[in-house]
Parts: structure tokens; C-alpha cells; sequence
């Protein structure tokens, strides 16, 4: 039964990692191609780091934007759950929640292109030359990072101890320190793992950006114009990189996760 | 404690990804005909240049990085983005969402621009080098007393077919109706070019007004569907290199790109005729930096540059100092360069009435979606 | 204005200003490029030449298709992968957790070129069919292939939030249901199964909202051959000669409503759970 098990769970797991297998694969071919494998090299690696190039210009794009656009969100997202878990009628923050849901609900090119028609017709109306830029695109990004940051945020705030903040200004406290000194650090696991969700999806968006963007170029878009010729594998070398980075992060956080369920069932006890 | 660590491993990575990024140093060295002519005080501005994705010598394995070169020699910041049609190129600059310095459209897409106002004219005198552009592309319909347009890369459109998968070597567009190659047949994947393979079968003007020839082409074009494969762009290098298909019209220079890797692959242009496209350089209307993207142009137009450029897009030159160049590997290949080019019978696409595009859109709509 | 008044609007201003500005303003944006023509006017149009449109009537109901499709399928796979996660021991599930996330934070475009190369008539499947002497298959260019490119995008989506909800069940219901003489069926039947309801519905609602609206996939794992509805809001405002943006965002619109029209159904199901959203914070 368990063997069964097993060979089902690794059936699908081959499925899905059958893709990033065969890209990390030709990411080492010696050709000029991505469908026929000629030998190994690290040729790509190298062309990749010793050139620069425009995919390495618009990794640092798509990197700036995600380091920026998941720090704001992550910030204004923590201070509006604070907010929100202070709500006293239910109708206002049913209501709160069911917008702060829409970006995770509504289809992504619904959205991309919802912001676009803002932002171009708000350029025409103040005579912006460029409309859409760097702005916009940083805005649609903290846009949809937010809910990630409130709805890993929330739940934390609401298993804090209500009395915590109360105990913390009896022992003379402002309330702004009350909040650093006794929430924060309990809430603090569901910040990280509310940041690093934006900062990936940041990292990996491509639809809303398509839309937003201005001449601000991010990876997945600088990937997509690619039409005139066919993807060299230094494109497949960059994300086999990407992969063991995100790799890496993802490992980080379950470890912060791991930590932290640990010291919650020490604290029962 | 061991929360801290992880966080500071997390940083340092992301850290360091940033920091890779800057790795590299590209090739910028480059000799210019007049050192002079690029001295400027145009130090701070930022130059928007809006071209086809992958369409510049971009410094990978060595060649030159021509974006970077001209950074470093004028001083100039270039925001380099890049697209991946025509239509979607324009449907930016018309929104007026972004100004753009430079754009590189083709021949038909410029004389909409043009028609519609979204080109400045040029100041030739600015463009010293603009008299290595051969004679052949000026005068050209879509810019027809030389004000708008520097003639950037030139291509044809012809039939790509792999030897060990068709019986004989085709000849004509017909190859594409062929019942024997049926599942084995690629086309384009963009209203014009599709239409117009069909409208050259049949003898038909691919820049006719008369709907009922495009209603003609139309029906061949669903006639030609269940002989499909598929509709590509840029996925037709993968599927011909590797035999996926039998057939596919594409562009000459990338043939040579395919030929490269899958030696059984022939090249014709068919007797019925066949699209030639000029893409060329142009200001739009809301320029903010005029006489940057002029300095920008004359750049693209160097020699040395042009011959980076020529090797990497593996296209047609029109800058005759790249052609006569030594060092040009495709100089004299007779399939840029055919030497019976006048008996090819080439058209160029025009641009069309609005009533006329959207009713080939609209047939284009019914033909895919079925 | 009290202290603590003013404190809670000094908390909530900031995001409730962002989520107005670029949340809900943008949407009615779509709703008003919907109902006006190219010069501004007013018009029920756009939504006619919508619903009477034979085309794009085909394509809505196609996208509408394929996604239950795909979504049923999701559920088929992702219930007793996540139940069979469920069952193995605590650090193989944090570790599964974690890999079953890791390939959808990967750039799409790229694993879907990857996907075609291994798909393709001399790619890596034929070739391995054809050292076992079998005929090659033309896989990419059918429908099929489109609800299989959207399983293998969304399948994570899927698979986490009925995972998080199984484990959620407590130990001590199943030992009371084997008590009560259910045997292993019975207990998923009676107990897992509806334990487990809103982790399925979150789960349904986060596939099929992706493949309704993708574009992309459907072109690439079709080779071109067959639209959806996202292909066609794309074609509007990036791809077509005659961009048409009213047309696109009536499009955009009557999707938009469809899906949380169709949410708003799927949570009343759910009411049991709390604000949380069930499985929307992997």
C-alpha cells in the first residue's frame, strides 16, 4: 500500500518536473538548440556571465521590481491586517476582504488589462508622455503581492493573544511600541513567508506585466518578444539559476515555517 | 536564532543574483567613421528604443553589444524593449501610453503610421552615414519622397521544405495544398502573411480592396486547414530544425539559421511570387529626444555596427558598406542575395483602408476559429 | 475624534486608498470602455456583437469546456495525491509540500518551450516510443493537449489546498470512525471526504479561473490551432490590425462577472470555513 502510494506521488512528480528536467538538461547542450542534444558544455553558463547581455539587463530589472514591489507590499499589506483584524463591524470588513480577494480571484488578464486602461487613460488626461512606465508596473505588482501579505498576516493576528497588546501598555507601553515589542515578533513568520510569496510572483509574473509595463522590461516579457528568432538555451541556462535560487528560498521558508509550528507546539505543552 | 540565519541566507542569495547580473563585460569596442560626430551634451537623457525581440547584434558569444557600444561612446542611457509584431508595437505607440525615440516597423506598418501622423519627419542632414543606404530601398511606396524612414534589415518571405519528407522539391505555393503532406504543414501565425501565401497561389493582389478576393482567399485558407499541422511564428525554427514538419513558409535568413542545424532542409522562393519587407528606423511623433535618435541612427548605420547586426539577424542588409565589408560571412549567398533577383516576383504589403482590414480580420477570425 | 479612532484610521487609510485607487477603480475602467463606443458614446453594442458574434460565442463556450475539463481532471489527480501526501510522515510531506509549489513559481513561457520540445513529433516521448518500435503520436495541436498543458500549469492549485484541509482532519475522528466499523473506503467516504470540502472547492475555484482566461498555453500547446477566450482579449488589444479595446474589455467584463458570479456561489457552499479562504494562502 505504501509502495502504491509512493509510486503514484512519484508518477505526478515526474509530471511536473519533467519540463525543468529537460531544461536544465539543454541548458548544458554544446548546439544552438533546444530540441536536439549534442554534448555537454557549460558554453551557455559562460556566454551567459562573461558577455552580460540583455538577459542578464532584464533579470536586474525583473529583480529591482520584485525586491521593491514585495518590501511595499509586504509593509503596507502587515499595517492594513493590523487594521483590518481591529475591524468591529462585520459588514466592513467582510467587505474589505472580499476586495482585497479580487486580485487573487479575478483572471490575470482581466486585471493586467483593467490597470492598463486606468493608467493610459489617466496619462492622457495629465498629459503624461509616458503613461505607463516603471511607476505602473511597480504599482500592478505591490497590487497583487498585497493579498499574499494580508491573508498570511491575518490569521497570525488573530491566534496573537488579545490581551498581549493590553498587558504590554499596563506595563507602560505606548500603543505603537505595545505593537513592536509583544505582536510583531509573533507575527512576524507570517511577514516572511507573506514576503517571499510576493517576491515570487513578482519574480515569475508575466501576464500583468504584458500590460503595465511601459519600457521598463522584465524577463518573462523580454522572453515572450523573442518571436524573430528561436530561444537560445542561455535563456534555459538563466532559469536553471532562477530554479536553484527559488529552490533554495523555498527550503529557507519551510525551515521558518518548520521553526516556528515547533516552538507553537512547545508553547501548548 | 536559527529563523535569523535563514533570513540572512535568503538575502544574501537574492543579493547575489543582483550582483551576477552586473557580471559581464561586452564586447563595445567599435571603430566609427567620424569620432567627432559623437561628441554631444545629450548626458543624462534616456533614449527609448522600441525594437523586434532579438533583432540586434546583442554581444552574445563575443560579437558586438551595440546597445552597449553606443551607451559607452555617446554617454546616452538606451531603455531597450523589444516586441513581437507589428500590431502589437503599434497598438502601444497609438494608445499614446508610451514615447518612444525609436521604432524599427515594417513597410506596411509604416505607411499607416505615416498616414495616421505618428511619424516625425527626418533630418537627413543630421545622418551623415545615411548615404551607405543602397539606392534599391529609397523611394520605397510607404515613405515615397525619403522623409520618415532609414532602411534597417530587408527580408523575403519564402518556402522552407525538409527533402526527406516531401517527394519533390516544391516549386510553388501549391506544396502548401498538398493532400500528401497533409499534418505535415506549417503556416503562419498572423492574418497578413496567411493570407498572403493564399492570395499569391491564386493570382491574387495581396493588397487588393476588393473584398470579394479576399472572400477567395478566405476560402482557400480554410480549405488548407485540416492539411495543418499548426500556425507558428517563431516555433517554426524547433519544429523544422528537429523534422516536426515537411513544410513552412518563413523568412529567407532564418533559413539559413535552420539549415545550420537540419542539412536536409531546401529553400525556394515559389513561382507565383512572394513578400519582400523592408523594416526600417523612424522617430515617432511623440519623440521627446529628436536629435538623440537621430545620433541613435546614424549609430545602427556604421559599418562596423551594421556588419554586427547583418551577421546576427542573418537578413538582408540594405547598408551597401556592410555588403562590400571583408569580414561579411553571408556576402554573395544566393539566398539573401539571389543573384536572379529581379525575375523573383516580390510584393511588397501595402497598407490597407481601415473598412478593408477589418474585414480580412474578420474572415481571418472565421478561417482560425472553427 | 477619539485616540484609538484615529489610530484605526491611521491604519486602515493607506491600503483602503491603494485598494480603491487600483483595485476597483481600474475594474470600472473595463466596465466603461465596455458600454462606450470607440469615440466615447454610450452603447449596449459591444455587448451584442459579444453574444450574437458565432465566433467568439464558439470560443467562450470552448474555454468554458476546456476548463471544467481540465479542473475535473486537477480533482481526479491532486484528491488522492494529496490524500496519499496526507498519509506518509511529517517531514516527506513538508518536503512534498515544497516540491509540488516549487515548478509554478517557474517563468511559464519557459516550461511551456520545454513542454513542446518534449511533446513534439521527433521530441523526447517519440523518440523513446520509437526505440520500443512503436509509432510515433502527434500529441501537440488538439484540444486534448490544451487541457493537458492546463492540468500540468494549475495542478498545484489543486493539490495544496486539498492537502491542507486532509490534514487538518483530526486523528481522532478516523480512529472513531474505524471504531464505529467503517472500513478504509468508508471512512473517506463519510468523513475525509466532507471534512475535506472546502479545501476542494477553494482548489476548483483556483484552477478554473486560470484556464478560463489563459492565453498562451492554449496557443502554444495547440500549435496555433485553436483559440480560447484569453487568446482573444489578447488578439484585441496587442495582436489584431484593427485593435478594438471596447470589444476587449466587454470580453474582459462578461468573464469577470461569470467567474465571480461563480465564486460567490461556491463560497456560499463554503460558509462553514472562515475568512481565510480555505486554501488561497498556500
Amino acid at each position: 500500500m505504501s509502495k502504491l502510494r509512493w509510486i503514484f506521488i512519484g508518477i505526478i512528480l515526474i509530471l511536473l518536473y519533467a519540463p525543468i528536467i529537460v531544461m536544465i538538461v539543454f541548458s548544458f547542450n554544446e548546439a544552438n538548440s533546444t530540441s536536439i542534444f549534442e554534448g555537454f558544455s557549460l558554453r551557455w553558463y559562460k556566454d551567459l556571465f562573461q558577455y552580460g547581455g540583455d538577459l542578464l539587463g532584464a533579470l536586474r530589472n525583473t529583480l529591482v521590481l520584485a525586491v521593491l514591489s514585495s518590501v511595499i507590499s509586504t509593509v503596507l499589506g502587515t499595517v492594513a491586517a493590523v487594521g483590518i483584524s481591529k475591524m468591529k463591524k462585520a459588514w466592513v470588513k467582510s467587505s474589505v476582504m472580499s476586495v482585497t480577494n479580487i486580485p487573487l480571484m479575478n483572471p490575470e488578464v482581466v486585471t493586467g488589462i483593467s490597470m492598463m486602461l486606468m493608467f493610459v487613460f489617466v496619462g492622457k488626461m495629465l498629459d503624461l508622455a509616458n503613461s505607463v512606465n516603471f511607476f505602473t508596473i511597480l504599482i500592478a505588482h505591490i497590487t497583487f503581492g498585497l493579498p499574499y501579505v494580508i491573508l498570511n498576516v491575518l490569521p497570525r493576528l488573530r491566534s496573537t493573544d488579545k490581551h498581549l497588546t493590553e498587558a504590554a501598555m499596563d506595563l507602560g507601553c505606548t500603543p505603537v511600541q505595545a505593537f513592536f515589542k509583544a505582536v510583531l515578533p509573533s507575527i512576524t513568520p507570517g511577514i516572511i513567508v507573506g514576503f517571499i510569496m510576493a517576491f515570487t510572483m513578482s519574480l515569475d509574473d508575466f501576464v500583468i506585466s504584458y500590460f503595465t509595463n511601459g519600457t521598463y522590461q522584465t524577463l518573462p516579457l523580454l522572453i515572450y518578444s523573442m518571436t524573430r528568432k528561436p530561444m537560445k538555451p542561455d535563456v534555459y541556462a538563466l532559469e536553471s539559476i532562477m530554479f536553484l535560487i527559488i529552490l533554495v528560498l523555498m527550503i529557507l521558508l519551510n525551515v521558518i515555517q518548520n521553526d516556528d509550528k515547533k516552538k507553537g507546539a512547545r508553547l501548548k505543552k | 536564532m536559527k529563523k535569523l540565519i535563514c533570513v540572512i541566507i535568503a538575502v544574501l542569495l537574492i543579493s547575489g543574483l543582483f550582483v551576477l547580473s552586473f557580471l559581464g563585460e561586452s564586447n563595445t569596442e567599435v571603430d566609427v567613421v567620424d569620432e567627432k560626430y559623437y561628441e554631444n551634451d545629450f548626458k543624462g537623457i534616456e533614449l527609448n528604443v522600441f525594437n523586434w525581440g532579438e533583432y540586434i547584434s546583442d554581444g552574445s558569444e563575443g560579437t558586438l553589444d551595440v546597445i552597449a557600444a553606443f551607451e559607452k561612446k555617446t554617454g546616452i542611457k538606451v531603455n531597450y524593449t523589444t516586441y513581437e509584431s507589428n500590431e502589437a508595437m503599434y497598438a502601444k505607440i497609438k494608445s499614446g501610453s508610451v514615447s518612444y525615440d525609436i521604432i524599427i516597423p515594417s513597410d506596411y506598418m509604416i505607411a499607416r503610421m505615416r498616414t495616421e501622423g505618428l511619424l516625425k519627419e527626418i533630418d537627413y542632414s543630421k545622418i551623415p552615414n545615411y548615404q551607405f543606404i543602397d539606392d534599391r530601398y529609397m523611394d520605397a511606396y510607404f515613405d515615397p519622397e525619403n522623409k520618415y524612414t532609414v532602411p534597417y534589415s530587408v527580408g523575403m518571405v519564402g518556402l522552407i521544405y525538409n527533402k526527406t519528407m516531401v517527394e519533390e522539391e516544391p516549386d510553388s505555393w501549391g506544396a502548401m495544398w498538398d493532400e500528401r503532406y497533409k499534418g505535415n504543414i506549417l503556416t503562419f501565425n498572423n492574418s497578413r502573411d496567411a493570407f498572403a501565401i493564399a492570395q499569391f497561389y491564386l493570382g491574387l493582389d495581396v493588397n487588393s480592396t476588393n473584398k470579394a478576393d479576399w472572400d477567395k482567399a478566405a476560402a482557400k485558407l480554410k480549405e488548407q486547414n485540416p492539411l495543418l499541422q499548426g500556425r507558428v511564428m517563431d516555433e517554426v525554427f524547433n519544429k523544422m530544425e528537429a523534422g516536426n514538419a515537411a513544410l513552412a513558409p518563413y523568412y529567407a535568413g532564418d533559413y539559413l539559421t535552420m539549415a545550420d542545424v537540419n542539412p536536409d532542409l531546401g529553400f525556394v522562393y515559389p513561382k507565383e511570387g512572394t513578400n519582400i519587407f523592408v523594416d526600417s528606423m523612424c522617430i515617432p511623433s511623440n519623440s521627446k529626444n529628436y536629435e538623440a535618435a537621430l545620433m541613435f541612427i546614424n549609430f545602427m548605420l556604421e559599418p562596423e555596427v551594421g556588419l554586427a547586426n547583418a551577421e546576427y539577424i542573418c537578413y538582408a542588409t540594405p547598408n551597401t558598406e556592410v555588403i562590400d565589408h571583408p569580414d561579411y560571412s553571408l556576402a554573395g549567398n544566393e539566398i539573401l542575395y539571389p543573384e536572379n533577383q529581379d525575375e523573383i516576383k516580390t510584393e511588397y504589403y501595402h497598407d490597407l483602408d481601415d473598412e478593408t482590414r477589418k474585414y480580412f480580420e474578420k474572415l481571418w477570425e472565421e478561417v482560425i476559429i472553427n | 475624534m477619539t485616540k484609538a479612532k484615529s489610530g484605526q484610521v491611521a491604519l486602515n487609510a493607506p491600503y483602503l486608498l491603494w485598494a480603491v485607487a487600483f483595485i476597483v477603480v481600474p475594474l470600472i475602467f473595463v466596465a466603461y470602455y465596455a458600454f462606450t463606443t470607440a469615440d466615447g458614446g454610450f452603447t449596449f453594442q459591444n455587448i451584442i456583437t459579444f453574444f450574437t458574434h458565432k465566433q467568439y460565442m464558439t470560443v467562450f463556450w470552448r474555454s468554458m469546456l476546456y476548463a471544467l475539463w481540465a479542473t475535473l481532471i486537477c480533482l481526479l489527480i491532486a484528491y488522492p495525491f494529496a490524500y496519499c501526501m496526507s498519509k506518509v510522515n511529517m517531514s516527506s510531506q513538508r518536503m512534498l509540500m515544497l516540491l509540488v509549489m516549487l515548478p509554478m513559481l517557474m517563468n511559464l513561457i519557459v516550461r511551456t518551450y520545454s513542454w513542446q520540445q518534449i511533446l513534439e513529433r521527433n521530441g523526447l516521448i517519440n523518440k523513446l516510443l520509437e526505440s520500443i518500435g512503436l509509432e510515433p503520436v502527434q500529441f501537440l495541436g488538439n484540444a486534448g493537449v490544451i487541457i493537458f498543458g492546463m492540468v500540468y500549469n494549475y495542478l498545484p492549485f489543486m493539490i495544496l489546498p486539498i492537502y491542507s484541509s486532509i490534514s487538518k482532519v483530526d486523528k481522532s475522528l478516523l480512529e472513531a470512525s474505524n471504531d464505529l466499523g467503517c472500513n478504509a473506503f468508508g471512512t473517506v467516504r463519510r468523513v475525509i471526504l466532507p471534512m475535506s470540502l472546502p479545501g476542494i472547492l477553494s482548489g476548483i475555484t483556483m484552477v478554473f479561473v486560470p484556464c478560463v482566461s489563459t492565453f498562451y498555453i492554449s496557443r502554444q500547446f495547440s500549435d496555433g490551432n485553436i483559440k480560447m477566450i484569453g487568446d482573444v482579449i489578447e488578439d484585441k488589444f496587442y495582436r489584431s490590425s484593427v485593435p478594438d479595446y471596447n470589444i476587449g474589455a466587454t470580453i474582459s467584463l462578461v468573464l469577470m462577472l461569470i467567474i465571480l458570479i461563480s465564486l460567490a456561489v461556491v463560497n456560499k457552499f463554503s460558509d462553514g470555513d472562515d475568512e481565510s479562504g480555505g486554501g488561497v494562502v498556500i
